[in-house]
């Protein structure tokens, strides 16, 4: 990170932009923030996790959670077929019940990109997709901005873009932060979600530095995971990422957003984690804008949850729409 | 007087020196501020020596020199407290025939008995010297506690003891006394026996070239029940060995004591001194402290 | 916008009735003092009607203890003890859920903390003593350690299940008959606790519980057959307590007040910090002998901990303790309330800065919403005395050194919280604290093996671990 070849977007306030001045004012940053705890941070997820969330409170979980919910497929066997029936999804989640909130997102490979954007045309629910030689990162800059552009000129509105971990983890910092800054130039205007890889950053201390990493370089979300690693989100990850949001904001003025992804498959998990970003990061942070889920699976579980609590008994699969 | 005034090295020929009892504060050989003496006598009532005869502000300043003592003594390692201590033993081992005319004197036995009881005392710093570093071994522990934390317990140090010295045993009670208290970093404030005083004040010479750090034993002579109810109120005092308390005085003494809630050493009925001891006066002033940390990465 | 819905636990899960008695001899019984009214502090209403004793209650349930230790416990092998200590246990987990009801009704903590804090941990007191009483030749206290005899036992209304087996299990595994009393504002737990010891079918006379305010505490630490004291409670109490065993050759074991120093290093994690702040201090707000109510900061990082403090302390939700959601329940009663007002407004009188939590606090009932006072000095009463409410001081300071001098400054010693990345200033700042119990980088943790207990005013002698044997043995 010598000479950076991009400005980061933001206006920095002077603390920050110093951070990003070089390699070693970077590294000195990162590693000057606070630890983590790992005892204590679990601790706390797991003591806002015992939230009771009845009624009303959590019929708007409900619907809040499906209005955040970035519908997602990316398997190597994705087809336009499936992509066409995971948008229509995405617009009527629940046919039965038309004042089901739509989802944020669909997220899908770049190639499936047009497809989506056909099908969702003028229904105001976001493209994702995910680029940079994802899952694993692992291939040239100009292949990953090329991915990027490849989805962005498809008419994809939100990148899913993933850190070098290698380079991360081998404290090249620089490195990751320019990638990023490139990627969001690759961006244009659409919106950049950087995938940290929780899974794989080993220590909540990595995770926080990562945080502040893919916020330096001007990610607009930082995201969990790629579903591809196990473990994918994690509460007390997430947890970690709403500090850095919030703290972030405490610092800028600035509103950033996280992404858990991967592994948040029912209501109780997700209700969990809108707890914890009304506590921890707090209720302006309960908007598609600033918080999403990634998954796949949630959106069914949500839906026949919200039955439930609509007909006063228990619901079953068969009720909901396999898609 | 001359016949029962100890001065070991007396020659037909010349006057001996005689040798002037005084406190021991803070590593120094003081006077009493209050100026006062008192007389000792042997056990056939003899006049044996003057002793100085400690006041309330001795046992103040004694009680500030033990606190300014107790940092650096608490916080030397256990290796070392066992070598000094164990070095009084050295140094004691040097002056044992002293010490037996002090106490066939003042406890009138005969030679025979009191060289077995400066023997013991001198094996009773010996066996301390060797507690030291084993103390924490034996009483604190790594507490399996059902999370992920590490616990564990250690003894440390009460602080500032007075300590009222067995009055009928005046040389091995004392040690046994007080060796305990030290060994493990406490600072020591004693009351010597009342009308036995004399090992005490040579126990205190001892000390003083024993590498033990001024202040971590001072040593009052005097009367026992004019000082002890100081030390048993003294805020800055944490704890009290009755074990040399007039009977009579030692519900009084608890009481005072309960006013910063001291730790009381209660007087076991007839303590038999000569035999080996057991860790009770160790553990009477210790405090266990539990340390938790989370463990994680 | 997102308010979470009433969770309560329903009060029925509690089984109240109107009436509650004591239990001597293994028979539950009407004592002859004045019947007593316990309240709800969460709502103010009368929960029910429990008989109190008169000193011959007093005395018939020292004669049945020393009854039961001379013809039945102090003779059963410690193999057989320990089987009825361990049934003991295991009823207090098959009951726990009306056990949390009922403490968090009678006493007002939330129910999260007497459902996962104070009855499992309650239940895990008298695992861990069943255990030690057929080993205690492993003590390390000689080969065959002797009971006692008869303990009387006096304990505090904070955590009134949980301090009754604190008490209760080692005596019992140590072989010692019980008699204790339970603070006058929360009796209704122990009296459960008695009903599962006649479940367990302990002997008869081996526990007794009774009932009452502080003149049957005094006349149950006073009796003459009492053999050993022990006391959770304030210093001033213990002190008088102390003073009435002198001379008295019984042994006595003293829980007193404390005012301990959490230690936050400017390479603290920070979070975690201040989760561990909250924690200390608000925890059964604040009714807690080892709360953290004295934070000393140091200067480089004061004002951006105390600022993520306020946010953090203005999520904590204070209301209906039989709500799943409640952070922080009822103040134990109104006498107590008005002692933190007390406190709290010497705060604001001797210049100290008062912040306090904009959450709403239901119209009835005792609450007293989360404070922080920053720009305290030690000089004030909020930095020295106990407040034992959900209160706290911020203090700075800018070395290390400052930080252990400040902590350590007080005359009493039970507990303290450093908070440091560095190892090696954990266990230095650890070795100098002049306390009991040190946690770093967490606070309020709590288990059967590990030994609490404090230094100076805050008490003698130990409960929990092999330690805590002690104060139960003829040692």
């Amino acid at each position: 990170m010598a000479a950076p070849t991009t400005t980061p977007p933001a206006q920095l306030p002077p603390a920050l932009a110093d951070a990003v001045r070089d390699e070693a004012s970077l590294r000195r940053f990162l590693h000057g923030l606070p630890g983590v705890d790992q005892v204590g941070v679990e601790q706390r997820a797991a003591g806002l996790g015992t939230r009771s969330i009845k009624k009303a409170s959590k019929m708007w979980a409900i619907d809040t959670a499906i209005g955040m919910v970035d519908l997602t497929t990316l398997e190597g066997a994705d087809t336009h077929g499936k992509v066409r029936s995971l948008a229509a999804k995405a617009r009527r989640p629940d046919p039965d019940h038309p004042d089901v909130p739509r989802v944020a997102a669909v997220c899908v490979y770049p190639d499936m990109v047009a497809t989506a954007v056909e099908e969702l045309r003028g229904t105001g629910i976001d493209i994702a997709s995910v680029a940079t030689a994802f899952p694993s990162g692992r291939s040239s800059l100009k292949v990953k901005l090329e991915d990027t552009a490849y989805a962005v000129e498809a008419g994809a509105t939100e990148i899913d873009m993933v850190i070098d971990r290698g380079a991360f983890l081998s404290g090249r910092y620089g490195q990751v932060f320019d990638e990023i800054v490139q990627v969001k130039h690759a961006c244009g205007d659409a919106h950049l979600k950087v995938i940290l890889e929780t899974g794989e950053l080993a220590t909540y201390d990595n995770v926080r530095r990562a945080s502040w990493l893919g916020l330096l370089a001007g990610g607009d979300f930082i995201k969990t995971s790629t579903g591809k690693v196990s473990p994918a989100a994690t509460l007390p990850v997430t947890h970690v990422m709403l500090q850095a949001v919030r703290d972030w904001h405490t610092q800028t003025g600035e509103l950033r957003g996280v992404k858990p992804a991967g592994g948040i498959r029912t209501t109780k998990d997700a209700i969990k984690y809108l707890v914890a970003v009304h506590e921890v990061a707090g209720p302006e942070w309960l908007t598609p804008a600033l918080f999403r889920f990634g998954a796949s699976t949630l959106l069914n579980d949500l839906l026949m949850q919200r039955r439930t609590q609509l007909e006063g008994h228990y619901s079953g699969p068969d009720y909901v729409t396999v898609d | 007087m001359s016949e029962n005034r100890i001065s070991l090295g007396k020659t037909e020929n010349r006057i001996a020196v005689a040798k002037t009892y005084k406190l021991y504060i803070g590593g120094a050989f003081p006077r009493s501020e209050s100026g006062r003496s008192y007389p000792v006598v042997d056990a056939k009532g003899a006049f044996l020596a003057n002793a100085a005869q400690g006041s309330r502000k001795d046992a103040r300043d004694a009680v500030a020199a033990a606190r300014k003592a107790f940092p650096g003594w608490s916080g030397a390692t256990a290796y070392n407290r066992g070598q000094v201590l164990y070095r009084v033993a050295e140094v004691l081992e040097g002056r044992r025939e002293q010490f037996i005319a002090e106490v066939a004197a003042g406890e009138g036995v005969t030679a025979k008995k009191a060289q077995s009881l400066v023997d013991a005392a001198i094996d009773r710093w010996v066996w301390y010297a060797g507690w030291t570093d084993k103390v924490a071994t034996v009483l604190g522990a790594s507490n399996p506690v059902a999370g992920p934390y590490f616990s564990f317990s250690v003894p440390e140090p009460t602080g500032v003891v007075a300590v009222l010295a067995p009055q009928q045993s005046s040389l091995l009670g004392l040690v046994s006394a007080v060796a305990p208290v030290i060994a493990t970093g406490n600072t020591a404030v004693v009351v010597t026996s009342q009308d036995r005083p004399l090992p005490a004040v040579t126990l205190a010479e001892v000390l003083a070239t024993s590498d033990l750090p001024g202040g971590v034993v001072n040593v009052l002579t005097g009367r026992t029940a004019e000082m002890a109810p100081w030390l048993a109120s003294h805020a800055d005092v944490n704890a009290l060995d009755l074990t040399g308390a007039p009977e009579s005085a030692r519900a009084d003494l608890e009481r005072a004591a309960a006013g910063t809630v001291k730790r009381v050493l209660r007087a076991r009925p007839a303590e038999d001194f000569t035999r080996e001891p057991d860790l009770a006066r160790l553990r009477a002033f210790l405090e266990t402290k539990t340390v938790w940390h989370p463990v994680g990465v | 916008m997102w308010e979470y819905a009433p969770a309560p636990e329903s009060r029925d899960i509690a089984n109240l009735k109107p009436n509650y008695r004591m239990f001597i001899d293994g028979e539950f019984v009407d004592g002859a003092g004045e019947p007593l009214k316990t309240v709800n502090p969460g709502t103010e209403e009368v929960l029910a009607e429990v008989s109190t004793a008169a000193p011959a209650d007093v005395d018939k349930a020292v004669k049945a203890a020393r009854r039961a230790y001379d013809r039945v416990w102090g003779k059963m092998p410690g193999s057989e003890r320990a089987k009825y200590i361990f049934r003991i246990a295991r009823l207090v987990q098959e009951r726990a859920r009306e056990l949390a009801v009922l403490e968090s009704l009678d006493n007002g903590k939330p129910i999260k903390e007497s459902r996962d804090v104070d009855v499992p941990t309650a239940a895990a007191h008298f695992f861990y003593h069943a255990g030690w009483a057929d080993k205690l030749g492993y003590a390390g206290y000689g080969p065959d350690p002797r009971p006692l005899g008869v303990a009387g036992q006096v304990i505090p209304w904070n955590f009134p299940l949980l301090m009754a087996a604190w008490k209760i299990a080692p005596a019992l595994a140590t072989g010692n008959t019980v008699v204790i009393k339970p603070a006058e504002t929360t009796p209704l737990s122990a009296l459960v606790l008695a009903e599962i010891i006649q479940q367990a079918d302990l002997p008869p006379g081996v526990v007794n519980i009774l009932a009452g305010a502080g003149d049957v505490g005094a006349a149950v630490v006073s009796h003459p057959d009492v053999d050993k004291v022990a006391f959770t409670g304030s210093t001033e109490v213990g002190r008088t307590i102390q003073r009435q065993l002198a001379g008295s050759g019984r042994k006595l074991t003293l829980e007193l007040g404390g005012k301990a120093a959490n230690i936050v290093f400017d390479d603290a994690p920070l979070d975690q910090a201040v989760e561990g702040i909250v924690n200390g201090i608000f925890f059964n707000q604040g009714h807690v002998c080892c709360a953290g109510s004295r934070l000393l900061v140091q200067e480089s990082v004061a004002e951006e901990l105390l600022e993520k403090l306020h946010v953090r302390v203005s999520t904590l939700r204070v209301g209906d303790p039989l709500d799943k959601n409640t952070d922080v329940g009822a103040i134990n009663s109104r006498d107590q309330l008005t002692k933190i007002q007390e406190l709290v407004e010497s705060g604001d009188a001797e210049g100290a800065q008062r912040w306090t939590s904009a959450c709403p606090l239901p119209d009835k009932g005792f609450y007293f919403a989360p404070t922080v006072f920053s720009n305290v000095s030690q000089t004030m009463r909020i930095a020295r005395e106990e407040i034992f409410g959900p209160v706290l001081s911020v203090l700075t300071f800018r070395t290390p050194d400052e930080a252990v001098a400040k902590a350590n400054n007080t005359p009493y010693g039970l507990s303290a919280g450093i908070w440091t990345e560095k190892g090696s200033r954990i266990l230095w700042a650890a070795q100098k604290m002049r306390a009991g119990v040190v946690w770093a980088n967490t606070f309020n943790r709590f288990d059967p093996t590990a030994p609490f207990g404090g230094y100076q005013e805050s008490g003698f002698g130990r409960e929990g671990g092999r330690t805590g044997l002690e104060a139960y043995l003829d040692v």
